[in-house]
C-alpha cells in the first residue's frame, strides 16, 4: 500500500465516502489510487472554491465532516476562501492538498505554494505530512480536530512523493467522538439565580447551539423565555412559535433588537456577539446581566463582557438550566414584545422581498435552504420560517459571495432525498456559476433561484443610504448573461418570472421539475432591506424604512 | 469593557504581563504563535524560546503589552492552538525572571576606572576589552538591567543586545507534569491537551 491508498482507506474507515475535488499534477497519485476504491465517491467540481463550499454545505447540513481535495499551488490557493469561511462559521471540514515532492519544497518549484503558511490564520490547525507512515495518523487527527470542541477547518498538505511512498503501518481506528465539556455546576447556579429574578429575560442562540435544539426549546418553554436566533442560529428554535422574536442585528427584527435593548437578563448560548449582531458594542444590551455560554473560552468576554460566564457544551448547559425551571410569567414583557412583533416590513407586490417570500412559502420544514450573500440573503433570513436546525446554510461570518450554490450541492449530496434549494443574487451566483456543470454531470437535483435585480444590490443599498446615490460600479444589468440560456448551455432546465403572476407558475414549474432546475426572478432594483441598523450605530438606532434611513443622514 | 471596533474605552491600564507557553516542538510553532498575536493586534514586547529537558517540548517566555482583557484574550487564544500544551500566567504565582544583555560602552582613559567600578557594583562581567570600548554581560531582572543601562548611558553606549526575558515559577513543582510530554517523538502529535489534567 502506498501513501495515497492509505489516505483513501483512512477516509473510508472514518465513514467518509464523498470527496469534492479537482485533480492536478501534485495529486495524480491520489487520483490514481482512487480507482481502487469504488466505494469512494469523488465529485468533480469546476473550481476548487466550489469544492470547499460544497464540503461546507455537506458539513453544515449533515453535522459530519466534509472533505475537499485540491492539487498544489493554484489548486490549493483556490480553497482559501472556503477555508476562511469555514473558520468564521465553525464548519468542520478537512481540506487535502497535494504539494511538490519533499525535495522541491522551498525551491519555488512549479506549482509550489506554501499552503500551510498561507492557511495558518484561517484553519484550526494544519499539517504538512512528511512521511507516508504518518499520513493515516495525521488524517485521523485532522478529522477529530475538525469536529471537536468548537468545530473548524483543518488542512492536510501531502507532498507528491509522500503519496507514492510505501506505507508500512496499520491504519488507525477512528478516534472516538470527543466528549463535550459540561459546564461547571457553580456557574449554572449563579446563572439560574440571576434568571429567577428576571423581569425581562431573553435567550439568544447562535450557530454554536446547532446540536442543542431540543434542549434549547425545552429550556425556553419551561422558563417562558422569549428566544432570538442569530443569522447562524436560525432553525434552532422553531420560527413562528409564540416565544420566537426573530433575528437580531443589522437586518434583524424590530422585536429582537428592541428586546435586546430592554432586556434585564440575556442568556447567550453558542454565539460570539459578532459586530453585525451587536451594533455599537458599548450600547448592546446595556440594561442586561449577560450570561454567556460557549464551548470556546476565548469567546467569553471577547467583545461583550459576560457577567456570568459559563464555559461548556450548549446542549449540556441548556439541560442544566432546564433542571429546576421557574416559569417566568412577566405578562407585561410579553405584551410589549408582541406589540413589537407586529412591526415587520411588508414588501411591495413585485420586489425581491415578494419573490423570496413566495419561494420560502413553498418550502417544507425538511427542505434545506442555502443562500448566497447580499440583499436576497437578508431577505431570506427575515422571511423564511425554519422549524428545524441544519436547514439553513448561509455564509455568516465571512459573508462570502459564491458560497450558496456550491453549498447547496454539498447538502443535496449529504442529505439525499431532501430538497436542496438555493437563493442567490445575480452577482454572487456568477462567482461559482460554473458548478452548473457539476449538477449536470451527476444530475444533482439542486433548485436554484437567481434573484436578478441587475445590481450588486447590497452595495447599491449602502451607496444609496450612505454615499448619496453614487452607484459606483454596481450595475450588472448591461452585462448579465441570459440566465435561462446559461442554464440551457449546461443542460439545465430553467424558467423565468418577471412579475407576480408569472412567479406563481414559474415556482411550480421550477420546484416540480424532476432534476436540477433554475428559476430567474427579474425584480425591480430600487428596494432596500429593512429594518436596518446603520453600521457603527447601536441597535436602538434601527430604522424601519427607506425614508427614515434617509432622514437620519 | 475592552477596546473594540467602535472605540469604546478600556478600563484597566496598560502594562506588561509575563507568560510562559509550553509548546509541542513542531515545525512552524513559532510562526503560529507570533502570527496569532499579529493577527489579533496583540503586542509582543519580548519573546524568548528554547528547548526543554524533554524532547519534543519547547518553552517560550512572552511579555505581552496591554490591559488585562488583552492578556486574557491572548492566553485564551493561545490555549486554543493545537501545538500549545499549556500557558502559565505568571501573575498567578511567584516566579523568577531573568534577562541577559550585552552592552558595549565607550571608554576613555579618564572614564575607564569608573565604568569598571559601576560594572562591579552590578556584577556585570567584562566579555570584551577594547581600547575605546568595553563590552559587559549582565544578567538580572528587568529593573537591574534597566538601571545598569541608565548608569552607563552618560559614558556613551555604543550598542546593546537583550535576549528577552525568561521566567520559571518558584518552588519544587514543574509547571506541567512530565507525563504530558514523555513518550518520544511520535507522541508529539497525540492529543496532549485532552488526556491530562493540567
Ligand atoms: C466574494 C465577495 N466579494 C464582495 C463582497 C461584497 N458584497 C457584499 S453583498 C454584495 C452584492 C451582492 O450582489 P448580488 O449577488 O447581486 O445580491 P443582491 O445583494 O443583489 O441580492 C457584494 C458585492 C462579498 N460579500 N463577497
Amino acid at each position: 500500500m502506498n501513501g495515497a491508498q492509505a489516505l483513501w482507506q483512512t477516509l473510508i474507515n472514518h465513514n467518509i465516502t464523498t470527496v469534492f475535488g479537482y485533480p492536478g499534477g501534485a495529486v495524480i497519485p491520489l487520483y490514481d489510487a482512487l480507482t481502487g476504491f469504488p466505494e469512494m465517491r469523488h465529485i468533480l467540481v469546476r473550481h476548487e472554491q466550489g469544492a470547499s463550499h460544497a464540503a461546507e454545505g455537506w458539513a453544515k447540513s449533515t453535522g459530519e465532516v466534509g472533505v475537499c481535495l485540491a492539487t498544489s499551488g493554484p489548486g490549493a490557493t483556490n480553497l482559501v476562501t472556503g477555508l476562511a469561511d469555514a473558520m468564521m462559521d465553525s464548519v468542520p471540514i478537512v481540506a487535502i492538498t497535494g504539494n511538490v515532492p519533499r525535495a522541491l519544497i522551498g525551491t519555488d518549484a512549479f506549482q509550489e505554494a506554501d499552503i500551510t503558511g498561507i492557511t495558518m490564520p484561517i484553519t484550526k490547525h494544519n499539517y504538512l505530512v512528511r512521511s507516508a507512515n504518518d499520513l493515516p495518523r495525521i488524517l485521523a487527527e485532522a478529522i477529530r480536530l475538525a469536529r471537536s470542541g468548537r468545530p473548524g477547518p483543518v488542512l492536510v498538505d501531502i507532498p507528491k512523493d509522500v503519496q507514492l511512498e510505501a506505507f508500512t503501518g496499520e491504519i488507525p481506528a477512528p478516534h472516538a467522538r470527543p466528549e463535550m465539556p459540561a459546564p461547571a455546576q457553580e456557574a449554572i447556579e449563579v446563572a439560574l439565580s440571576a434568571l429567577r429574578k428576571a423581569q425581562r429575560p431573553i435567550l439568544m442562540v447562535g450557530g454554536g447551539a446547532m446540536d442543542a435544539s431540543e434542549e434549547i426549546i425545552a429550556f425556553a418553554k419551561a422558563w417562558n423565555i422569549p428566544v432570538i436566533t442569530t443569522l447562524m442560529g436560525l432553525g434552532i428554535f422553531p420560527a413562528g412559535d409564540p416565544l420566537w422574536l426573530g433575528m437580531p442585528g443589522m437586518h434583524g427584527s424590530v422585536a429582537a433588537n428592541r428586546a435586546i435593548t430592554n432586556a434585564d437578563v440575556l442568556v447567550g448560548i453558542g454565539l460570539r456577539f459578532d459586530d453585525r449582531v451587536t451594533g455599537k458594542v458599548s450600547r448592546f444590551a446595556k440594561n442586561a446581566t449577560i450570561i454567556h455560554v460557549d464551548i470556546d473560552a476565548a469567546e467569553i468576554s471577547k467583545l461583550v463582557h459576560a457577567h456570568i460566564p459559563v464555559r461548556g457544551d450548549a446542549a449540556k448547559a441548556a439541560r442544566a438550566f432546564t433542571a429546576q425551571p421557574t416559569f417566568l410569567e412577566n405578562k407585561e414583557w410579553h405584551a410589549k414584545l408582541q406589540e413589537w412583533k407586529e412591526r415587520y416590513v411588508r414588501h411591495p407586490v413585485w420586489s425581491a422581498g415578494y419573490a423570496i417570500k413566495k419561494i420560502v412559502d413553498q418550502l417544507s420544514p425538511d427542505d434545506v435552504l442555502s443562500t448566497d450573500v447580499g440583499q436576497h440573503q437578508m431577505l431570506a433570513a427575515q422571511l423564511a420560517r425554519f422549524q428545524k436546525p441544519r436547514k439553513w446554510l448561509t455564509s455568516g461570518g465571512l459573508g462570502t459571495m459564491g458560497f450558496g450554490f456550491p453549498a447547496a450541492i454539498g447538502s443535496a449530496l449529504g442529505v439525499p432525498g431532501v430538497r436542496s434549494v438555493v437563493i442567490a443574487g445575480d452577482g454572487g451566483f456568477q462567482m461559482t456559476a460554473q458548478e452548473l456543470a457539476t449538477l449536470t454531470k451527476y444530475r444533482i437535483p439542486v433548485k436554484i433561484a437567481v434573484i436578478n435585480n441587475s445590481f450588486l444590490g447590497m452595495v447599491r443599498q449602502w451607496q444609496e443610504l450612505f454615499h448619496e446615490n453614487r452607484y459606483s460600479e454596481v450595475w450588472l444589468g448591461d452585462s448579465n448573461p441570459d440566465f435561462i440560456k446559461l442554464a440551457d448551455a449546461y443542460g439545465i432546465h430553467a424558467v423565468r418570472a418577471t412579475n407576480s403572476e408569472e412567479m406563481e407558475s414559474a415556482i411550480e414549474a421550477w420546484l416540480n421539475h424532476d432534476g436540477p432546475s433554475l428559476l430567474e426572478a427579474v425584480v425591480p432594483n430600487e428596494h432596500g432591506v429593512f429594518p436596518m441598523v446603520p453600521a457603527g450605530a447601536s441597535l436602538e438606532e434601527m430604522v424601519e424604512t427607506h425614508e427614515e434611513a434617509k432622514q437620519k443622514q | 469593557m475592552s477596546a473594540n471596533l467602535y472605540g469604546d474605552t478600556t478600563s484597566s491600564p496598560n502594562k506588561d504581563h509575563i507568560i510562559s507557553v509550553i509548546v509541542r516542538d513542531e515545525p512552524r510553532v513559532l510562526t503560529r504563535i507570533t502570527s496569532m498575536f499579529a493577527r489579533r493586534g496583540f503586542n509582543i514586547k519580548s519573546l524568548s524560546v528554547g528547548t526543554t529537558e524533554n524532547a519534543g517540548v519547547s518553552r517560550m517566555t512572552i511579555v505581552v503589552g496591554g490591559d488585562d482583557n488583552i492578556l486574557q484574550q491572548a492566553i485564551r487564544q493561545l490555549e486554543k492552538l493545537i501545538d500549545v500544551i499549556k500557558v502559565i500566567d505568571h501573575r498567578e504565582e511567584k516566579f523568577v525572571d531573568r534577562e541577559l544583555v550585552l552592552v558595549k560602552v565607550t571608554i576613555t582613559p579618564e572614564t575607564r576606572v569608573e565604568v569598571r567600578h559601576i560594572a562591579e557594583d552590578f556584577r556585570a562581567r567584562i566579555v570584551d576589552v577594547g581600547r575605546y570600548a568595553l563590552m559587559f554581560e549582565v544578567t538580572g531582572d528587568e529593573g537591574k538591567i534597566t538601571a545598569f543601562i541608565e548608569q552607563m548611558r552618560p559614558f556613551g553606549i555604543i550598542e546593546t543586545m537583550r535576549t528577552g526575558r525568561v521566567a520559571l515559577s518558584r518552588g519544587s513543582n514543574a509547571d506541567i507534569p512530565t507525563q504530558v510530554y514523555t513518550g518520544g517523538e511520535s507522541k508529539s502529535l497525540e492529543p496532549v491537551l485532552g488526556d491530562v489534567e493540567i
